[in-house]
C-alpha cells in the first residue's frame, strides 16, 4: 500500500524525524487555516501518488493565507496524469542549501533490505544512477542486524555526505530504519533530504509503501486505505474478501489461483485480437475452496461491471472438486436470482482436473442456456472473447 | 532420484493439529509420504489419528527430528507464526523447510532468511506461500494434489500452485520427477535458480518447465543462469502480459513497479537464453511434448 506524501510526512514525524510543520487540507478555507496557523510563508501541494507534480502546477508558494487559499482552489479538483486532487498539504517553507536522496527498501533478488543514498538529491534517482553512478551508494541491509549507529555512520561515509550534516544524516539513517521496522515498510524514500538554512537537516518529502500482509499486527495503517481513489467495484469485492483487480476490457474472469488467473487474462487477451482486441475486464481470483457462496459473491462483482459483456470461469480443480465448483456455479445464479439480479450475460466455464466429468455433468445438466461448457482453456478463452465481441449485435 | 524430497524423506508437520494441517497431513499421507510426527507444544505427547495411521505430536522440532529422525518439515501455521516457526526449525538443523503459509509479512520472511544465512545455511527453504513439493509416486510435502500425474523425466519449477496443477495436468502422460512451487512472494527461500540447478544435476530429469510472472527480475536472472549452466532443455511460461502496473496481482510478489517486473522483459530474457517459451500454458505443454518426443 503507498502512502501519500502527508500520511508518510505524519509517519515520520511520529518516529522523531525531522520534518517541516504542516497539515492536510481538503477544501481551499482548511488549507488557508492551516497557513494561517503557521503564520509564514507557505507551500501548498497537491497530494497524488504521481510523480512530475511541481510541473503539472501542483506545488505552489503563498505568502500568505489568502494567497494559499487561491492556489488551494486552482489544485484542489486538478488533474495531473489521470489522478484528480482531493487533498492538499500545507506546510512551513525552508530555504534549501543542498539535496541529498536516502532510501530503505526491499531488494527481492538478494532477499534483504537495501540503502540507497545520494549527495544528488532532488532529482529522479534513477536519472542520477545511469548519468552519474559514482554518486550513488547502495548499501545492503541485514535483515537480522538492521541499521545502528555503527552500520549508519558507515552509509553516510560511503554515501559521501558531507562533515558538516554526517552526525544528523547518521542520527536520521537509524530513526528512518526503526521506522521502517516498526511500520513494516517496504519502501521509505526521502527525496530530498535537504540542508536548509542554519545547517539543519529535515525530510522534505516522504514516499512510504506499506506491507500488506503485516496488516494483522498494525490495524492502525487501516486509516491509510484511500477509499476515494479505489475503483468502487474494488472497494465492494474488498468488503466480500474477494481478490479483484479491475481492468477496462469486456470479458469478465473469474479463477482459482493467482497464477492461473493472471495466465486466464493474458489467454483472453490473446484471443480477443481475433475479435477486434476484445480484452479481460477484471483479474478475480476465488482462491482454493470456491464455495456456492464464494462464486456468487465474486459472479455478483463481475457482472456489475457495465464493461462486462460475457464472463470466463476457468477452474482447475487440484485440491477443490471440480463438481463441487459446478454445483457452486449452478447454486451462484440462483441465489443471484434470489437476490434479485437478473443475470442476462452469458457464462463460458471451463472445468478441468479433480472430478472434471462430474462437473461438466452437473453444469450439463443444470440446463442454464447462459451456461456454456467449454474444456480446454484456450477454446473457452475464444468462445468468451467471441461472445463478448457479438453482445448485443 | 528427483530433487530434495525423496521416498526416504522423514515429514513432520508443524501445525498438524490446525485445519489447513490436518486436512494436507491425510492428503499427503493418502499420498504415500512418511509422515513421521507434528509438533504442538500444547498437544505434546498425544498422537493423531488419520484414517489409522497414528501421527505422534512432538512439542518442539528438534524433539520431533530426534525421536523419529526426520529430516522434513511442512509449515503451515498461520502468518503471525510463521517466522518462530521457521526459526524453531532452522535453529534445529532441519533439511528441508517447506513453508506452506500465504501472507507472511515481507519483514517476518527477510528475517528468517537472514537467520538461515547467520547459522550457515544448513537448511533449504521453500516458499513462504507456495504450494511445496512433489516427487510424484515417491514423498509430496504440501498441498500439491498428488493424483495429477505419476513419476517422469520433467522437472517443474514454479511460482504458481494452480499453474503447477495445470502443468502437471497438461502433461500428465509424460509424468514428473520433482514439481517445486516456490511461491509468488517477494522474498522467497528457493528460487527458479536453485531448482533449475538441481534438475540439472538429477539424472532423472530429462528437460525442465519454468513457471514464472509478474514482479521482480528472478526470471531474467534465471535465464542467464540457464544460459551459463544449464544443458538440459527447459521450456518456460510467463503469466501476467495484460497486468497493469502498479497492480498487485492476487500474489503479494506479482506486481508490475514502474518498467521493471514485466512479463515481455521475462519471456525476451528467456528467449534471448535459448528457451522457448509459450503464449499459453497449452502451448507451453506443446512445447515440452515435442521436446520429449524427440528423446
Amino acid at each position: 500500500m503507498d502512502l501519500y506524501e502527508y500520511q508518510g510526512r505524519e509517519l515520520f514525524a511520529r518516529h522523531g524525524l525531522p520534518v517541516l510543520d504542516g497539515d492536510v487540507a481538503t477544501t481551499p478555507d482548511e488549507a488557508a487555516a492551516i497557513a494561517e496557523r503557521l503564520g509564514v510563508r507557505a507551500v501548498v501541494k497537491a497530494q497524488v501518488k504521481v510523480g512530475g507534480r511541481g510541473k503539472a502546477g501542483g506545488v505552489k508558494l503563498a505568502e500568505n493565507a489568502e494567497e494559499l487559499r487561491g492556489h488551494a482552489e486552482r489544485i484542489l479538483g486538478m488533474d495531473i496524469k489521470g489522478h484528480t486532487v482531493h487533498k492538499v498539504m500545507v506546510t512551513t517553507t525552508a530555504s534549501i542549501e543542498e539535496e541529498y536522496y536516502f532510501s530503505y527498501l526491499l531488494d527481492r533478488a538478494n532477499r534483504t533490505f537495501l540503502c540507497i543514498a545520494s549527495t544528488a538529491g532532488g532529482m529522479e534517482i534513477e536519472q542520477v544512477a545511469e548519468e552519474s553512478p559514482e554518486k550513488v551508494a547502495k548499501i545492503p541491509v541485514d535483515a537480522g542486524k538492521g541499521v545502528d549507529e555503527a552500520t549508519a555512520r558507515e552509509i553516510v561515509a560511503k554515501a559521501g555526505f558531507p562533515a558538516e550534516v554526517a552526525d544528523q544524516v547518521t542520527e536520521i539513517a537509524v530513526k528512518l530504519w526503526q521506522a521502517f521496522v516498526a511500520e513494516d515498510a517496504t519502501l521509505v524514500e526521502v527525496n530530498p533530504l535537504a540542508k536548509v538554512a542554519g545547517g539543519k537537516v529535515l525530510l522534505l518529502d516522504a514516499k512510504v509503501t506499506l506491507d500488506e500482509n503485516a496488516g494483522f499486527r498494525h490495524p492502525e495503517h487501516e486509516e491509510y486505505e484511500d477509499k476515494s481513489a479505489v475503483d468502487p467495484l474494488e472497494q465492494a469485492a474488498k468488503a466480500k474478501n474477494l481478490n479483484y483487480v479491475k481492468l477496462d476490457g469486456q470479458v469478465g474472469i473469474i479463477g482459482n489461483g493467482a497464477g492461473l488467473v493472471m495466465s486466464t487474462l493474458d489467454v483472453v487477451a490473446y484471443a480477443g485480437e481475433e475479435f477486434g482486441g476484445v480484452r479481460p475486464a477484471n483479474f478475480l481470483d476465488i482462491g482454493g475452496g470456491a464455495s456456492a457462496q464464494v462464486m456468487a459473491n465474486g459472479l455478483e462483482i463481475v457482472l456489475s461491471d457495465p464493461g462486462v459483456k460475457s464472463v470466463f470461469v476457468n477452474v482447475f480443480g487440484g485440491i477443490t472438486a471440480c463438481d463441487a465448483v459446478a454445483n457452486g456455479i449452478v447454486q451462484a445464479l440462483e441465489l443471484l436470482g434470489q437476490r434479485g439480479e437478473q443475470v442476462t450475460k452469458p457464462l463460458v466455464v471451463r472445468l478441468d482436473g479433480n472430478n472434471a466429468e462430474e462437473g461438466r455433468r452437473i453444469l450439463d445438466s443444470a440446463n442454464n442456456p447462459l451456461i456454456e461448457r467449454v474444456d480446454t482453456m484456450d477454446g473457452a478463452a475464444k468462445r468468451a472473447a467471441e461472445l463478448a465481441a457479438t453482445a448485443g449485435k | 532420484m528427483a530433487i530434495w524430497l525423496t521416498k526416504d524423506s522423514k515429514v513432520i508437520v508443524q501445525g498438524m493439529t490446525g485445519s489447513e494441517g490436518s486436512k494436507h497431513t491425510r492428503r499427503m499421507l493418502a499420498a504415500g509420504t512418511d509422515i513421521v510426527g507434528g509438533t504442538n507444544p500444547k498437544k505434546a505427547g498425544t498422537q493423531v489419528d488419520f484414517d489409522g495411521t497414528k501421527v505422534p505430536v512432538f512439542a518442539t522440532v528438534a524433539e520431533a527430528m530426534a525421536e523419529t529422525g526426520a529430516d522434513v518439515s511442512v509449515v503451515f501455521v498461520p502468518p503471525a507464526g510463521t517466522k518462530a516457526a521457521a526459526i524453531e526449525a532452522i535453529d534445529a538443523g532441519i533439511g528441508l523447510l517447506v513453508v506452506i503459509t500465504e501472507g507472511v509479512p515481507v519483514h517476518d520472511t527477510a528475517a528468517v532468511w537472514a537467520h538461515a544465512c547467520a547459522t550457515g545455511n544448513r537448511t533449504r527453504i521453500i516458499g513462504p506461500n507456495c504450494p511445496g513439493i512433489i516427487s510424484p509416486g515417491k514423498s509430496n510435502a504440501g498441498i500439491i494434489p498428488a493424483d495429477i500425474t505419476g513419476p517422469g523425466r520433467i522437472g517443474l519449477v514454479s511460482k504458481s500452485g494452480t499453474l503447477t496443477y495445470q502443468m502437471m495436468y497438461e502433461l500428465r502422460d509424460f509424468g514428473f520427477s520433482t514439481g517445486v512451487g516456490i511461491g509468488g512472494d517477494p522474498v522467497i527461500g528457493t528460487t527458479h535458480i536453485d531448482a533449475l540447478a538441481a534438475f540439472e544435476e538429477d539424472p532423472e530429469t530429462e528437460a525442465i518447465v519454468m513457471i514464472g510472472e509478474i514482479g521482480g527480475d528472478a526470471e531474467e536472472r534465471a535465464a542467464e543462469f540457464i544460459k551459463a549452466n544449464v544443458t538440459k532443455p527447459v521450456v518456460g511460461y510467463i503469466a501476467g502480459f495484460t497486468a497493469p502496473p502498479g497492480k498487485t496481482m492476487g500474489h503479494a510478489g506479482a506486481i508490475i513497479s514502474g518498467s521493471s517486473g514485466t512479463a515481455d522483459a521475462k519471456k525476451a530474457a528467456l528467449e534471448a537464453a535459448g528457451v522457448r517459451v509459450g503464449k499459453t500454458p497449452s502451448e507451453t505443454a506443446r512445447l515440452m511434448r515435442e521436446v520429449m518426443s524427440k528423446r
